[in-house]
């Protein structure tokens, strides 16, 4: 392929792969069955793919692709996008549409299109999207950047290193949950927790967790690893699938490092990120997607009733059909919210109007990618947001 | 000049250049460097208020989302502010690919004494196809 007897983009592409693949000491590459692209729509996505394109890209694999923003829907409900952003998310989406991706505009497609199987060896790039195939799915992936995950969809190949070999799998630190950890918000700030506990890169194994989370907890839970850290693997002994017990996690070592979380640790987080009560000026929620239960769960609080404050509910469009299917997309929207498709809370610029304002949200990822437009969220589990949502104040 | 001057490391990506030496032992994002002046521009880092144009910047670390990482690197570049070269001393895959991809002259795997002999703005000649780093004396 360096030969580049399979065309010029595969050539480049390979080239870059052979070089990553040089640094982490990869003897092979090996295929791939799947591959998700961290799209962004900010200025060097756009060049990479453009390249690409331009040297006769196409994927080989297929990926899916992460959301940017639904220009039509914004246009028409919030406010007119600049020109320079119009252009460069319109000639993005007319990039990857010829590069041969699946315009899914979704960061959870491991919870939809794009769901991997045990030992799938597979290039995923986006947060909170590694963590949930390597530690929920047990599939491999390295934490792939943007570029190199596209690089993978265009060769069918990866370099085999890190996470795709078995020793790299296994537990380093040993985790003792003494915080009662149970709802999906507690996920939030477990997962903020952790890596100020331990910011090394060995993969935990957490103990002391007594139930299985619902696939919206261990997607949190992934998200919040990846903002205030960067976790590409984790197990949950007598949870996840590499970890049936202690000695699988660990593959009969003892544990390197020994991390304890308290209740005073999780509360500790909720004190820093989650800000004091007050007015709010709108309220957003979605990073990631929200999935078809969480829709539900706000549209029977909200039924009969109007929010006080701009609501954005923001999703994948498989979702939002399933919302319309069932009644939950009316019931929103009669209270004055919105729920939209293919759009991230962090793609610049279409939330201006929002800038310098206060906001309630359920995500701390959310929160924390806001504070440099200078918008204080508020960070609450999500049926307390959407309370808030309908009176305009966050009251406890 | 005399041998012990002279660093044995491996290529990221290839090329030869050199500048004076901007080290920074915490873990660089680029995205928190201004692209129109290559100032480092993140509260409280190491770097903070210093350019990293024509430099070459010798780097603990990298950190930050594989999209932010390698936007801000794209950035600096196309606006000529960029670091001229890199020495990387613990590479991640994300800075590694944002490397190849920007085709910046990049070692890894650099013999620990470089890192003790060092000062910040010495002069470094980095030959990045021959495995080779060179101190220059001030």
């Amino acid at each position: 392929m360096l030969a580049g007897e399979h065309g010029r983009a595969v050539e480049y592409a390979m080239r870059i792969q052979a070089g990553v693949g040089r640094v982490f000491g990869a003897k092979r590459m090996v295929p791939i069955t799947r591959a998700h692209v961290a799209l962004s729509a900010q200025d060097a996505d756009l060049w990479f793919v453009e390249k690409l394109v331009g040297l006769g890209g196409k994927c080989k694999i297929p990926p899916t692709v992460n959301p940017s923003i639904n220009l039509a829907y914004l246009n028409k409900h919030l406010v007119e996008i600049p020109k320079t952003g119009m252009d460069i998310v319109s000639a993005t989406n007319a990039a990857y549409r010829k590069i041969g991706a699946v315009l899914s505009f979704s960061c959870t497609p491991y919870l939809q299109q794009n769901v991997p199987s045990f030992g799938e060896v597979i290039a995923f790039s986006e947060s909170s999207a590694t963590p949930y195939v390597n530690s929920v799915f047990g599939a491999r992936s390295n934490r792939e950047s943007s570029q190199s995950a596209l690089c993978a969809a265009i060769t069918g190949l990866v370099p085999e290193y890190g996470l795709l070999l078995d020793e790299n799998r296994l537990a380093e630190v040993l985790v003792d949950v003494k915080a009662d950890i149970r709802t999906d918000f507690d996920y939030q700030l477990l997962g903020w927790c952790y890596p100020l506990k331990h910011p090394g890169p060995e993969v935990p194994a957490f103990v002391g967790i007594e139930e299985r989370p619902t696939p919206e907890g261990f997607m949190n839970f992934g998200a919040e690893l990846n903002t205030s850290g960067s976790v590409a693997m984790y197990h949950f002994v007598g949870i996840t699938p590499e970890a049936p017990d202690l000695a699988a996690a660990f593959g009969g070592k003892a544990p390197r490092h020994r991390v304890t979380i308290t209740k005073d640790d999780i509360e500790d987080v909720r004190r820093r990120i989650c800000g004091a009560p007050g007015k709010i000026d709108f309220a957003m929620f979605g990073c990631p997607h929200l999935t078809i239960r969480q829709v539900g769960d706000i549209a029977r609080i909200a039924e009969g009733k109007r929010f006080a404050v701009d609501v954005w509910i923001l999703t994948s469009s498989l979702t939002r059909e399933l919302a319309d299917r069932m009644g939950y997309l009316d019931t929103i929207t009669r209270a004055g919210g919105h729920i939209i498709t293919d759009t991230c809370i962090d793609v610049p610029p279409c939330w201006y109007p929002y800038y310098g304002k206060s906001a309630v949200t359920d995500s701390p990822k959310c929160a924390y990618y806001n504070e440099i437009r200078k918008i204080a969220f508020k960070v609450r589990p999500l049926e307390k947001a959407i309370e808030a949502a309908l009176v305009g104040e966050v009251r406890e | 000049m005399s041998g012990s001057c002279s660093f044995a490391c491996s290529p990221i990506s290839g090329g030869r250049c050199s500048g004076p030496a901007l080290v920074s032992d915490e873990a660089v994002c680029f995205y928190l460097v201004e692209p129109e002046t290559g100032v480092v521009v993140e509260k409280g880092h190491a770097l903070e208020g210093r350019s990293m144009e024509g430099t070459i910047l010798v780097a603990h670390a990298g950190k930050g989302s594989s999209v932010v990482q390698m936007d801000g690197l794209f950035k600096i570049t196309k606006h000529g502010k960029g670091p001229v070269g890199v020495v990387l001393r613990n590479p991640d895959p994300v800075f590694v690919s944002a490397l190849l991809i920007m085709e910046i002259p990049s070692v890894y795997a650099v013999e620990e004494s470089f890192f003790e002999t060092l000062k910040d703005g010495q002069t470094i000649e980095l030959d990045a196809d021959a495995g080779v780093l060179r101190l220059l004396s001030r």
